[in-house]
């Protein structure tokens, strides 16, 4: 579903990825980790077509169609979607509304119209259920005053109205509680099926005890520099990178 | 957003620039007393009215124009304005909507103007001003049966001079400000509102007003009087055809709330304004003022995308004790528009009490400036006062600007002022285009959702239409 091929990419000018490559195939969950700063971000938002990232060489094949070629709201609406490691606030704009515009911009591309409000309603009331979140949440600007676990839980909750058919997450594991670590696993567990793929960036072997991931992979210095299974998580736990960046360099 | 997104956006073209083909009578450019003459005689006026224009325009030319407003532009030729232009076609005036100009209606269609039998089920009954003569007034049976009045003023000089020459010039004295005093010279015509005692006007009054003519200033002037215990909602709204040169717009607007009466004034205000390079467009410096009184309230409520430079204060005084001023307004502005607008709220009696929402907008080149006065009287015992005033910025070549000014001469009266300037992040618009939304569609949003309080205080049907003015007048403002 997404291959990923001698990715190079720079942000201002700055090289970040040098030569990555990932295949990612329909049912598969991936975590991604490595040390601070080696582009685990970068790789998200080049893949979501994020403004000032340039892809300088490589190829991105996303279901199909040339992923680099595509506007980012073209991506999203092909079903690609990125839970934020930063979620932003937007004051003002409430996240129901929020949520049904970003819905039926997926709708229009499938050529059907707007949902209706009223089941709309309902299937969002649900989902604030599933994440966890008081519905009154979605009569609030998006983001705006949500605690740094709220704003992840809203991130996961946009993710399951959309039902994209790659899920990129972004830390969303960093900052919540256990019990909300539950929730996120719960949510995206639910989500797998075999038409979907998630890639997940974690720092924390913990997460991969509720999700179990089908690779683990190490990106340092901008490369995927290891691959393996969940044994690779425990591994990292225990010895840390710098034997890892030993070792490529 | 990247600076191409935000240029594309902000290229919309504007959507009422179309040029009427319309025979018209115009008065050669210039200004003397032989025109203010003229413009009397052609409507037929009583002598006192003459005199009353000519002491405007003695007035006038011993004033100058004001240069404090944060606004610049090249000095206007007023020598070179048309001071009357009429269609035509209505020389003996339209009876009935019937014997007004097709061509005319047409137009309306255009602007969505619901002249006719339809959509005056809706409940609105309109004043068309075309240039500078009123061609249709709508509905004035069922008004006439609430004792409502709604007409030209040019024709309520003659059907209620006793009201006419009781209040016109009350609330805006002839020789307020240089642009009133040009006004009181020349007006051509705009509408008379009188509602009388205790009775809640059945329906929305309306008045659209259209500039046609090239190288005519509109000069209309309005007078709503509220008699005691009255209700009335006013809605206006204007716009220009497209043109190369700049175009005068010198209105005033006269409210007066007798004891307990309500009057809410709504505009919707989209003149042409300009092209993307800053060309053309219209000069519109308005004086609009409402004198409330006893237990009355007085509310403007406007919503500013168009002209190419704006000079706009709609002002309350609260003249009597328990009055309440209220203003809320979004501007916006784009590509070359500037704006200085705001309000006034003079706290004269006690207890009286003020609200100003004001919702700045800029994106493309432009400028916006928030001049808003709030003065508490020495006798304005236990008055307040909240302001808050709020700027979005889209894009990183506008300018915002704000400038409170507030003098309480009363240790017991409160004034609360709040302000925030905002822009419209890159990294917002990314999360939107990320959750599959173009730009455009976010930018509306966001803008939406930063007017929220001041839309909902607009009447309903044209909260929507609101809306949809400024998705038009951003699109491509901001991604
Ligand atoms: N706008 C920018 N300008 C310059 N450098 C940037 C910019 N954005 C990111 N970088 C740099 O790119 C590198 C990779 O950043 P990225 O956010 O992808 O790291 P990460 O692997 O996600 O790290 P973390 O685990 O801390 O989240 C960092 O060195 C960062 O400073
Ligand atoms: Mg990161």
């Amino acid at each position: 579903m997404l291959d990923i091929e001698n990715l190079h990419a720079s942000v201002n000018g700055t090289d970040i990825l040098k030569g990555l490559n990932l295949s990612v195939k329909p049912g598969e969950v991936h975590a991604i980790m490595g040390p601070n700063g080696s582009g685990k971000s970068t790789l998200g938002h080049v893949l979501a077509g994020r403004p000032g990232y340039t892809v300088t060489a490589g190829k991105v094949t996303f279901l199909g169609q040339d992923l680099l070629e595509l506007e980012t709201e073209e991506r999203a609406r092909l079903g690609l979607f990125l839970a934020f490691q930063y979620p932003v606030e937007i004051p003002g704009v409430s996240n129901m509304e929020f949520l049904k515009a970003a819905v039926d911009a997926q709708r229009e591309r499938r050529g059907e119209k707007p949902i209706d409000a009223v089941s709309f309603m309902k299937t969002a009331r649900e989902t604030c259920k599933a994440v966890d979140l008081d519905p009154v949440f979605l009569k609030r600007g998006v983001n705006e005053g949500f605690s740094g676990g709220e704003k992840k839980r809203n991130e996961l909750l946009q993710m399951m109205m959309l039902q994209p058919r790659l899920g990129i997450l972004d830390e969303t594991d960093s900052g919540l509680d256990i019990d909300a670590l539950q929730v996120v696993a719960r949510g995206v567990n639910s989500m797998r099926s075999p038409d979907r793929a998630f890639v997940m960036v974690t720092h924390y072997q913990r997460l991969l005890d509720f999700i179990e991931p089908d690779f683990v992979h190490v990106l340092a210095g901008g490369r995927i520099v290891r691959s393996g299974d969940k044994s690779l998580a425990l591994e990292l736990e225990a010895r840390g990178y710098a034997w890892l960046e030993e070792e490529v360099a | 957003m990247s600076q191409e997104h935000i240029d594309e956006a902000i290229s919309r073209e504007y959507a009422a620039g179309f040029v009427s083909d319309i025979e018209s009578d115009t008065l050669p450019p210039g200004l003397d007393e032989d025109v203010i003459r003229f413009i009397s005689a052609r409507k037929g006026e009583p002598d006192w009215l003459l005199e009353w224009r000519l002491e405007a325009y003695r007035g006038w030319q011993q004033m100058t124009e004001p240069k404090w407003a944060h606004v610049h532009y090249p000095p206007i030729d007023l020598n070179a304005v048309s001071y009357y232009s009429s269609p035509k076609s209505m020389k003996d005036g339209p009876k009935s909507l019937d014997e007004v100009d097709p061509e005319l209606l047409a137009m309306y269609e255009k602007l969505g103007i619901p002249l006719h039998e339809q959509e005056m089920l809706a409940g609105v009954a309109v004043d068309a001003v075309f240039d500078s003569v009123s061609v249709a007034t709508t509905f004035r049976g069922k008004l006439a049966e609430a004792g409502v009045i709604f007409c030209p003023i040019s024709e309520a000089v003659h059907s209620h001079p006793e009201l006419v020459r009781k209040y016109l010039g009350t609330v805006v004295p002839r020789k307020d400000n240089f642009y009133a005093a040009l006004n009181s010279a020349v007006f051509s015509d705009g509408s008379f509102v009188y509602i009388p005692k205790g009775v809640r006007c059945p329906m929305e009054l309306s008045t659209y007003f259209r500039i046609n003519e090239a190288k005519t200033g509109q000069f209309e002037r309005t007078l709503i009087i509220a008699d005691e215990g009255s209700h009335v909602s006013y809605l206006e709204g204007c716009t220009a055809p497209m043109r190369d040169e700049n175009q005068l717009h010198a209105a005033v607007v006269e409210l007066v709330a007798l004891d307990r009466a309500q009057i809410k004034y709504s505009t919707v205000q989209n003149w042409y304004p300009g092209d993307a390079q800053g060309r053309g467009g219209i000069y519109n410096f308005v004086t609009k003022r409402g004198v409330a009184h006893r237990d009355s309230k007085i509310s403007w409520t406007q919503v500013e995308t168009g002209s190419a430079v704006t000079w706009k204060y709609p002002s309350c005084i609260l003249r009597g004790d328990n009055s309440v001023g209220e203003f809320y307004s979004v501007a916006l502005t784009n590509n070359f528009q500037q704006a200085d607008t705001g309000t006034k709220m003079i706290h004269l009696g006690k207890n009286t009490r003020s609200t100003i929402i004001s919702k700045g907008i800029s994106a493309g080149h432009s400028s916006n400036a928030y001049r808003g006065l709030v003065r508490m009287s020495p006798k304005a015992a236990g008055a307040r006062n909240y302001t808050q005033c709020d700027s979005l910025l889209i894009g990183d070549r506008c300018a915002a600007h704000t400038f409170p000014y507030i003098e309480s001469r009363n240790p017991s009266a409160v004034v609360e002022h709040e302000a925030t300037t905002s822009k419209v992040s890159d990294d917002q618009l990314y999360l939107c285009q990320q959750r599959g939304l173009d730009a455009e569609k976010a930018v509306s949003m966001i803008v939406n959702g930063f007017c929220k309080e001041v839309f909902k205080e607009l009447p309903m049907e044209f909260a929507v239409e609101a809306g949809k003015l400024l998705e038009v007048s951003l699109e491509g403002s901001v991604g």
